[in-house]
């Protein structure tokens, strides 16, 4: 996507000096222009664009660019971007496969981003914001993030691991602008709650503060002060140590909240303290998004809805309620846009959803129990077809259920063809349409033949060639494909590899596909961020084939202990202009 | 190891029938793994809140019993796959918790006055106050009184009692059964004037 920020100004030199370099036009515009100009582009997508119509606006857009996104720490090395840009003040940077959120990448494998803050204590002094999800992070990197960028304000870690509450002191401590503090989904050594008293008593500038996903109890008096400081907090996600009565006390702290992830709900109240929760809640004009409600019952849900007016974000997702109660809830909530909520509602509760929510863009039904396997309760295809009916903005759905039709999905599609990411999880793997029988090629048939702006898509169920064929035919736009427990050759894969212009990760599990599927990619990885196959029918000859071919992959191959020495159990291959990582630990091997 | 078993149309007379003859319930057929009793989580799963009955889902399952056979043995072997269903390990922790308490269940201790011994019952197998009650007569082998709120439990010489969060001695039935679940700690059965105590004069 090339966006021209000087329709004028295309006419005259780029092209030329490009052809020419002996010739050398003046350029009509000095530099310090054109990087004012570019100084405006804020997209990744653009950046790039930009940097490859000629040598000076490559140069001009290195020296303006302040925002680093790296989507595979492996693609690139720090001293590689140390070298081509010099202004960055945030950085976006993403580490571990996905896979590894399922346990299939083992402990170790790398994404550590030490050395990255090496680096950027060195060049970037002037760092504000680190956004990393899936990487390993120390406390020792905290303490360096803490005490070496005197500037910084944002720190975001999501799926992280590594790090302590002993490096969030550090954090707490040392910065003194901190805007931002979310830690999300994140496995830690959780040692204590103290973190939070080290603000100091005079820093009030947090805006987001996130820390549900952390165990210990802070201490709630040091908190409240925090919070009263903070007159800019619009995010505040405590964690489940904090009781209904001191979120009440918070929520009167902070009516201006704009997001709240509330405590545990697991508590008495007597009617007054229920009463005062529910006006604490009323007092709350601005909230849209709302999560948390661990363990919520249908006594207290009430109290939540004086705030649900302006609410378009719903976290459910703790909150195993029943269909009734959760019907009752939906009902004040008629601005919902993104809805998560547990299985447990049921088909009914997601009968609701389409009766209540006519904006619906996003819907998320998860599991409330995803190992069981012989009463098979939680949502069906009816719930999905009912959501599908009352919703037609619906675009993202992630859906888990244990059985499903290829005409529910035909039917859904129809309701719905805007689909950009349909995640569709039959947790019984290879199950086949449960009404016919047959394979369930024709559901995701219907869905990349209607839902044309479709990016992101995720099969299940007993599935054929057919399915891949399909995918390759039609999912033009697809830019991410997850695949388990399906097809039925390596002409599957191959059908992928060779129709979708736009993919950029494609990760498989438990597929029969092997050595011809794998090679049939060679150049298509060079235009992916990444694949992943594990447990397919690959062998590492192959993997070392692949390797040998194209230098600018890194093939990364893990093996299982039980398997035969010839067997690539897991293959990771990415595209990279840093050869291979230098950090590999003994059980990957890098081809 | 996985044991196949089809399910005879004799089902539900198996069912009944195992509480009269042991024998029966040996040779009766069922789909499932080696150890898990069916009839037992039939019995329980009925007393739970809006759980669909054991006897249709598998109905269901015996009428495709040849299809279903395939899967019904596959997801069971299968019980052990890595990242499977695609659940994060955060999201998969939480639930955890939620699924052990669903598991084993809330047991509270019961004693009664004058009883040697006491009795442990479990809160979450009950729907309400009236199966509770049900329940404990049946266990101490007398009768509770017709509960109202504001005399508590008239007609006999026992009340049901139970001690909450706060060690506070409660009477049984004042708060809803969501809340009294959550915090009963432990159950007593209350006799003679300390009965009428109780339930006066709240």
């Amino acid at each position: 996507m090339q966006t021209d920020p000087n329709p004028k100004k295309s006419k005259d030199s780029p092209s030329n000096s490009a052809n020419t370099e002996s010739t050398q036009l003046p350029s009509p515009f000095p530099d310090e222009v054109l990087e004012k100009v570019l100084s405006f582009l804020n997209s990744d997508k653009d950046r790039s664009s930009v940097s490859l119509v000629c040598k000076d606006w490559y140069n001009a857009e290195r020296w303006t660019r302040t925002k680093l996104f790296i989507g595979n720490c492996y693609s690139v090395s720090p001293e590689i971007v140390a070298r081509r840009f010099s202004k960055i003040k945030s950085v976006t940077l993403k580490g571990k496969p996905r896979f590894s959120d399922f346990n299939l990448v083992p402990q170790n494998w790398g994404a550590d981003v030490h050395y990255w803050l090496t680096m950027f204590a060195n060049v970037y002094p002037f760092l504000e914001e680190l956004r990393l999800k899936r990487m390993t992070v120390s406390d020792e990197s905290l303490e360096l993030l803490a005490t070496a960028f005197p500037g910084f304000r944002a720190l975001s870690l999501m799926s992280c691991d590594g790090f302590s509450t002993d490096g969030l002191k550090a954090i707490a401590t040392h910065c003194r602008n901190l805007t931002e503090l979310d830690i999300q989904d994140t496995d830690i050594d959780d040692f204590s709650g103290g973190w939070l008293s080290c603000f100091p008593e005079n820093f009030g500038s947090l805006e987001v503060l996130n820390f549900a996903s952390l165990d210990s109890e802070v201490n709630f008096d040091a908190l409240e002060r925090l919070v009263s400081r903070c007159k800019s907090l619009r995010v505040l996600k405590v964690n489940k140590s904090i009781t209904l009565d001191q979120l009440q006390r918070l929520l009167l702290r902070a009516p201006q909240l704009m997001e709240l992830g509330t405590g545990s709900f697991q508590e008495d109240l007597l009617p007054g303290q229920i009463g005062d929760l529910g006006n604490a809640f009323g007092n709350c004009k601005n909230l849209q998004t709302l999560s948390g409600l661990w363990e919520v019952t249908s006594i207290y849900l009430p109290v939540l809805y004086a705030a649900c007016a302006s609410l378009t974000f719903l976290n459910l997702s703790y909150a195993a309620l029943r269909s009734v109660e959760f019907g009752n809830l939906l009902a004040h909530c008629p601005n919902l846009r993104r809805l998560w909520v547990l299985d447990t509602v049921e088909d009914k509760g997601l009968e609701a959803v389409g009766s209540s929510c006519p904006l619906l863009e996003e819907l998320r039904v998860f599991p409330a129990d995803p190992y069981d396997q012989h009463l098979h309760r939680g949502v069906t295809e009816s719930g999905f077809v009912a959501v599908s009916r009352g919703c037609s903005k619906l675009h993202y759905v992630l859906y888990f259920c244990w059985q499903m039709t290829n005409a529910a999905v035909a039917t859904i599609v129809q309701n719905c063809p805007n689909f950009t990411h349909f995640r569709l999880c039959i947790m019984n793997p290879g199950r086949p349409d449960y009404l016919t029988n047959e394979p369930m090629d024709e559901a995701f048939g219907a869905v990349v033949k209607t839902c044309t702006k479709l990016q992101r898509l995720s099969v299940s169920g007993l599935l054929t060639d057919l399915t891949f064929e399909y995918i390759g035919k039609y999912a033009k736009n697809l830019e991410t494909l997850s695949v388990a427990f399906a097809g039925s050759s390596d002409r599957a894969m191959q059908f992928v590899l060779e129709g979708c212009p736009k993919l950029r990760k494609l990760e498989i599990r438990d597929c029969p596909f092997g050595n011809a599927a794998l090679l049939s990619g060679l150049e298509k990885y060079e235009t992916m961020r990444s694949l992943w196959m594990s447990s397919c029918n690959v062998t590492i000859n192959a993997c070392r084939r692949l390797a040998r071919e194209m230098p600018r992959l890194n093939v990364e191959v893990m093996k299982d202990k039980e398997s035969d020495d010839s067997q690539a159990d897991k293959v990771y291959v990415y595209r990279s202009v840093a050869g291979p990582r230098k950090d590999a630990p003994p059980f990957v091997l890098t081809l | 190891m996985v044991t196949l078993i089809l399910r005879s149309f004799g089902k539900m007379k198996g069912v009944m029938a195992c509480e009269h003859d042991l024998n029966l319930k040996a040779t009766e057929l069922r789909l499932g793994l080696p150890g898990t009793d069916e009839s037992e989580k039939h019995l329980v799963s009925n007393a739970k809140n809006n759980k669909r009955a054991l006897p249709e889902s598998v109905q269901d399952s015996g009428s495709n019993a040849n299809s279903e056979a395939k899967q019904e043995i596959a997801p069971a072997s299968k019980a052990q796959i890595v990242g499977w269903p695609p659940v994060r390990s955060y999201r998969k922790n939480n639930l955890q918790m939620k699924k052990t308490e669903a598991e084993t269940g809330i047991y509270v201790k019961v004693s009664m006055d004058g009883a040697p011994y006491l009795r442990k019952i479990d809160l979450k197998v009950y729907n309400k106050y009236p199966q509770l009650l049900k329940a404990l007569e049946i266990m101490f082998k007398l009768t509770i009184g017709d509960y109202s709120e504001r005399e508590g439990y008239k007609g006999s010489e026992y009340a049901p009692a139970y001690e909450d969060k706060d060690g506070d001695l409660m009477l049984v039935g004042d708060v809803p059964w969501d809340m009294f679940i959550s915090s009963c700690k432990r159950l007593r059965i209350i006799k003679g004037s300390e009965a009428r105590d109780l339930g006066c004069g709240m």
